[in-house]
């Protein structure tokens, strides 16, 4: 079995460039940078906020603070990394205020090394994801990864969706290694032990479970 | 190798991170831990499915729509000049 490929983009060499034309009041080098990171801030801000007109709000957000606070960016780490925390922030501040009565924080430990222990360990069909239609595969992925306490989700969603590394994850999301390393892989045993009930072999006669059917 | 010490480094593992000695005993453990064999491989769907997926993807119209609300809202806040 060999390991993942991950979907890092390089840094590009000419990041640095649009990021310092854009400190000196180029706004079409910012617009190059809003091109090049806008789905994955759209991306990562549904998966906090799970409501598309906050998150189109965190997008607009989020790359204007990153323009009027340029000059704070001083090329340490990633321009991306740099910007994902921005947007993480904004995404949070902004479930905040909208329910304010749900103190939301990715710092939470929940539960024990107890719920990372497998119980299903049915093999899955061939090509599990051709069982369901895209409508189907879609809700049951969203049902799944918003069931992950948000800490868990977040560190999954930089690291294996939008392809952070561990360090920038722990940055982004200012978290230590050793806490991004232990949710990931929680986050990652809870999705493959959710999925399971939906994606596992099964014999003839016999439905797997539908995106609407009750999660017990 | 028990089945919690492959757990623990399951996570370094598909992410390729461990040292020759360490993956070559967790290889031993694979081949003959079905059950090992079966969380490793499902766990890898799982990444690949979520990476390969269009959840949450940024509908065009409205990319453009927001990109320019960002440019023009750009131009109106210059920022401050970069400091010599």
């Amino acid at each position: 079995m060999s390991a993942i490929e991950t979907n890092v983009s390089e840094p590009v060499s000419d990041e640095l460039k649009l990021v310092q034309a854009a400190k000196g009041g180029d706004v079409s080098a910012f617009e190059q940078l809003v091109k090049r990171y806008d789905r994955n801030v759209f991306r990562i801000a549904q998966h906090i906020t799970q409501n598309r007109e906050d998150a189109e709000d965190v997008v607009q957000e989020a790359f204007l603070k990153a323009y009027n606070n340029l000059q704070g960016f001083q090329g340490q780490s990633k321009f991306y990394t740099w910007l994902v925390r921005i947007a993480v922030n904004e995404a949070l501040m902004k479930l905040r205020r909208r329910r304010p009565e749900r103190m939301v924080s990715l710092d939470e430990e929940v539960k024990t090394e107890e719920d990372s222990v497998p119980r299903e360990v049915a093999d899955w069909s061939p090509n599990p994801e051709q069982q369901y239609n895209q409508a189907e595969l879609r809700e049951i992925l969203t049902k799944t990864i918003q069931g992950l306490p948000p800490g868990f989700r977040m560190v999954f969603v930089l690291r294996d969706v939008e392809g952070l590394s561990t360090e920038e994850t722990a940055e982004a999301l200012n978290l230590s290694i050793p806490a991004v390393k232990s949710r990931l892989l929680r986050a990652r045993l809870q999705l493959r032990e959710r999925l399971s009930r939906y994606f596992q072999k099964r014999g003839n006669g016999t439905n797997n479970a539908k995106p609407g059917d009750d999660l017990a | 190798m028990k089945c919690s010490d492959f757990l623990q480094e399951l996570t370094n593992y598909l992410d390729g991170v461990l040292d020759d000695r360490t993956k070559t005993e967790l290889e031993g453990h694979l081949a003959w831990c079905h059950n090992c064999y079966v969380v490793c491989d499902t766990t890898k769907k799982t990444i690949e499915i979520y990476r390969d997926s269009t959840l949450y993807e940024l509908p065009e119209d409205l990319r453009t729509r927001l990109r320019s609300a960002i440019v023009s809202k750009c131009k109106s806040h210059k920022p401050e000049a970069e400091k010599a």
